[in-house]
């Protein structure tokens, strides 16, 4: 199975998220039961795992960032391009589905004196920021320089966006993991971990697909350069 | 629906319309891509019909 994942990544995540996406929404709402918050706290099963997913994705594009000013790896490039790529995707979907359940809980869509979302708010700007910079810059070795410093500099963002909360002085935002564990039912924290591996199955099938559409591209181009 | 069930859902929807729509994206790419490669292999073949056919000359 391992070894299947590593030489054929796509088929195996693929079918790991077709297979884990439905079952987390079987037992979010079938399974794991309402507590005090109600039934908006159906939305914690997505917006966290959404949320952690993105700091993968946005760590992955930092070791790949690494690896390109390291080990001089040229593929890396593309590959820190997707992992951000995807990062700021579900870091879009992390503030939209987070504000949707704010809406609910406190009234408004969003809290600037929330230490946590403005964090997370400035570690997904930095990161859209990223394209900017990227396509301001002609294709070569200065844009694949540039690109791999600036995501390898983000990578410092996401601990202290994860710790905001510890920095936090209001705790407005829902505690969900402390120094104690998880503070939730063992049903509750069973389904939050299924919704967690869906979401990176998710992600990763995601990311193969427009790594290999990213790749055929490039190919394309220089096979267009020599018959042309 | 109750107005919180409406907010759970929109949630749900939200997520489930941004995969469909990067999807849709991603097909859009691949049929482009195909276009591309139907093109540079029709490129190719014209190449290879154009070049002069070369006789095989006998050797020693």
């Amino acid at each position: 199975m391992l070894s299947r994942l590593h030489s054929q990544p796509l088929p195996t995540v693929a079918v790991l998220a077709a297979v884990l996406v439905p079952a987390s929404v079987a037992m979010i709402f079938f399974y794991a039961p309402v507590d005090q918050d109600g039934l908006n706290q159906k939305i914690f099963y997505f917006h966290v795992p959404i949320a952690l997913t993105a700091y993968i994705c946005f760590g992955w594009g930092g070791w790949k960032a690494l690896l390109v000013l390291w080990k001089r790896n040229e593929r890396a490039d593309l590959e820190s391009y997707v992992a951000i790529h995807q990062g700021v995707i579900f870091g879009a979907l992390t503030l939209v589905t987070g504000s949707i359940w704010a809406r609910f809980r406190w009234g408004h869509w969003w809290e600037w004196s929330e230490d946590q979302l403005v964090l997370f708010l400035v570690l997904f700007l930095f990161y859209a920021a990223y394209f900017m910079l990227r396509f301001s810059v002609e294709p070569g070795p200065r844009r694949t320089n540039l690109s791999a410093v600036y995501a390898l500099c983000g990578v410092a963002l996401i601990p202290v966006s994860v710790l905001a909360i510890r920095l936090s002085q209001r705790f407005i935002h829902p505690v969900a993991f402390d120094k104690g564990g998880p503070n939730m039912a063992a049903s509750q924290f069973v389904t939050f971990l299924v919704s967690w591996a869906a979401l990176l199955s998710l992600a990763a099938t995601l990311y193969h697909v427009e790594l290999a559409g990213k790749r055929l591209d490039v190919r394309l181009r220089e096979l267009r350069e020599v018959l042309s | 629906m109750s107005t919180e069930a409406k907010y759970v859902a929109a949630a749900y929807l939200v997520v489930f319309l941004v995969v469909l729509v990067y999807v849709a994206i991603m097909a859009t790419k691949l049929v482009r891509l195909e276009r591309e490669l139907a093109e540079l292999a029709e490129l190719a073949r014209r190449r290879q019909e154009e070049e002069p056919k070369q006789e095989a000359v006998a050797v020693g």
